[in-house]
């Protein structure tokens, strides 16, 4: 692929060659390791994009590498760090998010990533009561669908990790202290209705296996508020159900305290999917709760704002190269004027906007 | 011979008689001494109006009398036609014309038989001064003090009557051709080089014209601490009202009631609309605004921001692009409202459905 322009940087070899002076350029992704890094957690509209162009590409923005030179200056000896990017509504979290998974993706960390916690507490077609704890709730669709996509993800080392306990899933299958997680994995995919201790089960292992420093572990969720929030689901006698009830959301809970060592945890939270939140709410204050921000309590906060004039030039050439823009005023001076002022240089609005151009 | 004609008139004179009511198609005429009443009428409640008021009845104006009448009875209706007037009879009552013929049947004016007698007489005077110039030229020609003097007449300043104009000081029916006629021997007579008498003889059939821009107030620049220049406007639409302070010298940033402007039109029209002002004076990065708005919905408040907006960056810009604005629309105040709901009908305009039977 040649190099287009001086806006793009072509750096396949390693990102941990970005630095200061890359911000507001894009690097390319190919669409085999898409496929492999994100089979779920990149959001939809950079998915028809990717479609679209056939090639992914992710700018590099400031927030993105502040969080890439605290990953890379990490000490695994310490419990892992909590970054929760925060920011308003089209500034580019998610997409960070993603830059940051594909970064240790290509250093072989082991990647745990929901996509979207606000899925799992609302729309949800059928609720089983848990086998394993009769409080709480299970959800076999949700939770079979998350571990097909992190087995495509993490592929290699759910061979190399072990159980070091025994599972007994009914009277007939059970699975052995020593085997490896790809078994559990299996069993949960095949039996729907084990699923969620399945899932369970793979964030106890591995959250206390990567204190041992086999492979570090990044914990990356979306939309994390949505843990501490409320849900709309209801009981069969049409009352409410707490987040804390649902099995998933409960072992989730465990896995972002920052009891484990040999990784870190970057969250994300977002007003888009949440439920009950006033529009205009952005801190992690106000979208967390007083809950959600006292468990979280010590974290580094890290702000993505939207582009700034350099980054939206970036932003304006890309989609002219591929030529996405197809009004004559594009490539004016006027044309990027107005461009700018209607979307006050939101990253979320302006795809928006040049999409129906 | 005479008193025969007299008898016979006065058999014919018009009784009342015993057919169906037709006065409402008979034109209404008024005679001279029910003209009079009402005028000494008028003056009278002139009077009485002013010591309603507490006002000195001598020196009490027609202004002051719509005044008045506008205080005391409160109008909600739209036409201002229909609203309570106290006007002089000669304004309210249409001019009749007094019998053209004396009591022996011969009319006064020579030009009677003619059927437009006011008209025509007009033509004749004002052919008579034609005649009475050019006779003027030639003989000054002939003496040789014949000077080429041009004429110095003020083209925009005023107009020529129109034909309702006219029709109504003749008190007369005229036709187009009529009318025409009338305009070209006036063009004619003033294109010679006239007299005062002659002057003010062609000035009766003209009218001033307003221009319409200068009716607009000069708009000062304020200065605040730093020396920056910034100027306030106001604006409303349907029951929306704005007040914007715009910045010399910003970088395009907009911020109303505290919030951002993207946050507080999410719907790309309404900043398409906060765009109109700048986009059409070229300067969209170059101000700053800050602005309160309140009432309406979310379109007219978007509308009154935009006047206020237009209003506040007249002071920055020359007289030629103030006109331009006020051509293009962006400095009048949108007069629609919302229309009442009328009884009988549905809404303001549906009717009831309509049944057959």
């Amino acid at each position: 692929i040649m190099l287009k322009g001086m806006t793009r940087l072509v750096s396949r070899v390693h990102k941990a060659k970005h630095g200061e002076q890359h911000v507001g350029q894009h690097y390319n992704i190919s669409i085999q390791e898409l496929k492999t890094v994100f089979p779920h957690g990149l959001p939809p509209r950079f998915v028809m994009q990717v479609k679209t162009f056939n090639e992914a590409c992710l700018m590099v923005r400031k927030p993105a590498l502040e969080l890439l030179h605290y990953l890379k200056n990490t000490n695994f000896a310490h419990p892992a760090v909590r970054y929760v990017l925060y920011g308003e509504k089209g500034t580019g979290k998610t997409l960070s998010l993603c830059h940051i998974i594909h970064f240790c993706a290509k250093q072989d960390w082991l990647i745990l990533h929901i996509p979207d916690a606000h899925l799992w507490v609302k729309n949800c077609r059928d609720l089983l009561q848990s086998t394993y704890n009769k409080q709480r709730f299970d959800q076999p669709l949700e939770a079979s669908v998350w571990l097909k996509n992190f087995k495509t993800a993490n592929e290699r080392f759910l061979s190399q990790i072990k159980v070091q306990d025994k599972y007994v899933w009914n009277k007939r299958e059970s699975t052995e202290k020593g085997s490896p997680l790809a078994e559990v994995v299996e069993q949960g995919i095949m039996r729907v209705r084990n699923a969620t201790d399945a899932v369970g089960i793979v964030l106890k292992e591995l959250k206390r296996q990567s204190s041992l420093g086999i492979f570090r572990l990044l914990v990356a969720v979306d939309g994390v508020n949505a843990l501490w929030g409320r849900t709309t689901l209801k009981r069969e006698d049409k009352s409410l159900i707490a987040p804390e009830e649902l099995a998933l959301i409960y072992n989730l809970r465990k896995m972002v305290k920052n009891d484990w060592q040999g990784g870190a945890i970057v969250l994300t939270v977002s007003q888009t999917g949440s439920l009950f939140k006033p529009r205009k709410a952005y801190l992690p204050q106000e979208l967390l709760g007083k809950e959600g921000f006292d468990t979280l309590d010590p974290f580094i906060p890290i702000l993505v704002s939207n582009y700034n004039p350099k980054e939206f030039e970036a932003c304006i050439q890309y989609y002219l190269e591929n030529s996405w823009l197809q009004h004559e005023k594009a490539h004016t001076e006027e044309g990027k004027k107005e461009l700018l002022f209607l979307s006050n240089r939101n990253p979320g609005l302006l795809e928006r906007l040049c999409a129906y151009l | 011979m005479r008193s025969t004609c007299q008898i016979l008139r006065l058999k014919h004179s018009p009784a009342v008689t015993t057919k169906k009511n037709v006065a409402a198609l008979r034109r209404e005429s008024y005679t001279v001494d029910f003209i009079k009443k009402q005028i000494e009428e008028f003056n009278i409640g002139k009077r009485h109006l002013a010591n309603m008021m507490g006002e000195d009845p001598e020196t009490f104006t027609q202004e002051d009398i719509d005044r008045a009448i506008t205080y005391l009875f409160p109008s909600g209706l739209f036409e201002k036609r229909a609203r309570p007037i106290m006007k002089h009879p000669e304004e309210i009552f249409p001019k009749q014309r007094a019998i053209q013929w004396g009591e022996d049947g011969r009319p006064f004016h020579f030009l009677f038989y003619t059927g437009k007698q006011s008209y025509y007489s007009l033509m004749h005077e004002a052919y008579g001064k034609v005649l009475h110039v050019e006779e003027r030229q030639d003989q000054l020609r002939a003496k040789g003090l014949f000077s080429e003097k041009p004429k110095t007449k003020d083209p925009i300043g005023s107009r020529w009557l129109i034909k309702e104009e006219l029709e109504e000081m003749l008190v007369e029916k005229l036709s187009d051709q009529d009318y025409a006629q009338f305009i070209r021997l006036l063009e004619r007579l003033s294109a010679l080089p006239c007299d005062a008498a002659e002057e003010e003889f062609v000035g009766r059939f003209r009218r001033t014209v307003t221009v319409q821009s200068k009716k607009h107030l000069i708009e000062p620049l304020q200065y605040d601490e730093q020396g920056m220049a910034f100027s306030t406007g106001r604006g409303k639409r349907k029951t929306a009202n704005a007040e914007a302070v715009v910045h010399g010298h910003g970088s395009g940033k907009i911020e109303i009631n505290g919030v951002d402007y993207l946050l507080y039109f999410p719907v790309t029209q309404d900043r398409e609309q906060l765009m109109f002002p700048f986009h059409f004076l070229d300067r969209l990065g170059k101000h700053d605004v800050t602005c309160t708005v309140s009432g309406g919905g979310r379109s007219s408040q978007a509308g009154a921001i935009r006047l206020a907006v237009a209003r506040a960056l007249c002071s920055f810009i020359t007289e030629d692009e103030v006109e331009w604005m006020r051509q293009a629309g962006l400095l009048t105040t949108d007069p629609r409202v919302r229309e009442r709901k009328k009884p009988g009908q549905e809404g303001a305009r549906r009717k009831f459905t309509w049944k057959k039977r």
